[in-house]
């Protein structure tokens, strides 16, 4: 009897561990069998590379949205890495420790706001503020990016944080006994050694960015157009499956699915280079 | 030597490093920069959260937190609620997957096989995956293949999956922390395998667990894209588990959206931010814990 029990609850933890798989797998099943069929009617090249969405008239085209994350991610890790990198060489190197106690959970805090929030802080905050200073709607590809990049600095901070503690002391420690300054130690020394760490941080930073939806679609202003300057209004992959999601119907909604398809793959070779850096680095 | 007293030897007088930095203006650039980029990260979480505070409190009236929504009183006591009840769906799904998943991983798995690898590289994966795609997902697979409709239910399902990755990692880090003496003492002492797992194991594990829930429940607090179209917008309180309801992160949306109630969108933020702070000041404080039952070890 006790065998049994032994038996049956461990075939019950394999079939727990087997659901990651499931899930998986389903999801890739159901956004391909789901997005096919729509790529297939409009044709590949048609809909990767068409520069028109117009659902209505039957032209889907989704480059716009394509360059839209492009310029929004590359906007993001514009504002958002340097800041991140120099906050975890900070961090690691030259806070004292009460205000490491007050900027430590204040980083965590940043990753814990909801994306909600900060695309309502951009809308009235960030958005005005561009509107104001730089001209244009407001809605842009620069306020999409000054909302990403304060969005992916948690991610950016924390990896890059423990990869800068991860190297060895005798690395920095021999720089100073050379008589570099602390500084020039942690820039030259300490930095990059800890640079595949770093790299890891960032890769996953941008696939954060390339993921978010709510907070861009709230300050990106949405228009399906290629843009032609960073106060341009934009429309990004994510943020056109949210857009439309509700009232699409057949070939539209197939061309949405299909526009979460090109997402995910996205996504997948995001995550592909971080685990293999990640696995470098060790 | 002590980390402290091996600081005090090489340490320099103000006057020192002063002339150092007269000798290393680069140096003295880099500080500053480092330090500026300190104070830019901080100073705008402090504004972010300062300004919604500002904003969002005076309009945090009694109205706001009426058992009823109508477009009058823009009630948000209805989406606390279904937030709860969509929270605790949500984890009774999740946690018994992800911490049998982390126990197999741990106890019971041999280090490399194939089948292990693959769960470890789905998690991965699942864990990467944008909160669009699995509303999407959620949409495509339970509200319409199996006919859950816009549900809370639906969308508990999909927040589950989203956060199941987390549940095991974290689940399996506090596993893999517990000494083997524990495992070896449970067996000398002629326990079976079940019984290590749930009797000595599993209850040293909790506070990491612990942990693991926490940062679920803040992720299914701030959650809005995978519920849109899972769980819908319906403003009142769930009677069953197959209606359709909002969470407080869908509600905040739809009234930036509508634009209509600003101020009302502001309160709305105040509690969000104010339940987000909480989740992190526990999760801060279990993980203190963590650290100092480790300490004691």
């Amino acid at each position: 009897m006790k065998k049994y029990k032994e038996k049956i609850m461990q075939a019950v933890f394999t079939l727990a561990a087997c659901i990651s798989i499931a899930a998986v797998a389903l999801i890739c099943i159901f956004l391909f069998a789901g997005g096919f069929p729509a790529i297939k009617e409009i044709g590949i090249f048609k809909f990767l590379f068409g520069t028109v969405w117009q659902p209505s008239n039957g032209r889907y085209g989704i480059l716009p949205m394509i360059i839209g994350s492009l310029y929004v991610t590359a906007g993001a890790v514009i504002i958002g890495v340097p800041i991140g990198i120099l906050t975890a060489v900070f961090l690691a190197d030259f806070c004292p420790k009460p205000i490491y106690k007050i900027v430590k959970p204040a980083i965590n805090l940043l990753a814990g706001i909801p994306s909600v929030v900060y695309g309502f802080f951009g809308l009235v905050v960030i958005v005005p503020f561009v509107r104001n200073n730089f001209g244009g709607r407001g809605t842009s590809i620069l306020s999409a990016s000054i909302i990403l990049g304060l969005m992916i600095l948690p991610t950016i901070v924390s990896i890059s944080e423990s990869s800068l503690r991860a190297v060895p002391e005798h690395n920095f420690e021999g720089s100073l006994a050379l008589g570099a300054t602390k500084e020039r130690s942690v820039f030259r020394a300490k930095l990059p050694a800890a640079k595949s760490g770093i790299f890891a941080g960032v890769v996953l930073g941008i696939g954060r960015a390339v993921g978010e939806t709510m907070a861009v679609m709230m300050v990106a202003g949405n228009q399906p157009v290629i843009p032609g300057s960073i106060l341009d209004g934009v429309r990004t992959l994510t943020t056109n499956i949210v857009l439309e999601m509700g009232y699409s119907t057949d070939l539209h909604r197939e061309a949405l699915i299909a526009t979460a398809v090109v997402l995910f793959v996205f996504v997948l070779i995001i995550n592909l280079s971080f685990s293999l850096i990640k696995r470098k680095s060790k | 030597m002590t980390k402290a007293n091996r600081l005090s030897v090489n340490r320099m007088s103000l006057k020192q490093k002063i002339n150092s930095y007269k000798k290393h203006p680069f140096s003295l650039l880099a500080l500053l920069l480092v330090c500026a980029a300190a104070a830019v990260a901080v100073l705008s979480l402090v504004f972010l959260v300062v300004y919604i505070l500002i904003k969002g409190v005076p309009y945090l009236s009694p109205s706001l937190f009426e058992p009823e929504y109508n477009s009058e009183n823009v009630s948000m006591l209805p989406a606390i609620i279904n937030t709860l009840i969509m929270m605790v769906s949500a984890l009774i799904l999740a946690l018994p997957a992800g911490i049998g998943a982390a126990i197999y991983l741990s106890e019971y798995a041999r280090r490399g096989n194939k089948f292990v690898e693959a769960v470890r590289i789905t998690a991965e994966t699942l864990s990467g995956i944008p909160s669009i795609v699995y509303g999407l997902f959620g949409s495509l697979f339970f509200v319409l293949k199996l006919k859950m409709g816009l549900s809370l239910i639906s969308g508990a399902a999909t927040l589950a999956i989203m956060i199941l990755p987390l549940i095991m990692r974290t689940t399996e880090e506090a596993l893999l922390s517990i000494p083997d003496t524990y495992r070896e003492a449970s067996f000398g002492l002629g326990a079976g395998k079940l019984r290590t797992v749930f009797r000595v194991i599993l209850p040293a594990a909790v506070p990491g667990i612990l942990s693991g829930i926490i940062l679920a429940i803040g992720r299914i607090i701030g959650e809005s894209a995978a519920l849109l179209y899972t769980a819908g917008t319906y403003t009142k309180i769930v009677s069953s588990l197959s209606d359709s309801s909002r969470t407080l992160a869908v509600h905040m949306y739809v009234l930036s959206n509508e634009g209509l109630y600003i101020n009302e969108t502001y309160a709305t933020a105040v509690v969000l931010l104010i339940l987000v702070i909480l989740v992190n000041a526990l999760s801060d404080l279990v993980a203190k814990r963590l650290t100092k039952g480790k300490e004691r070890n």
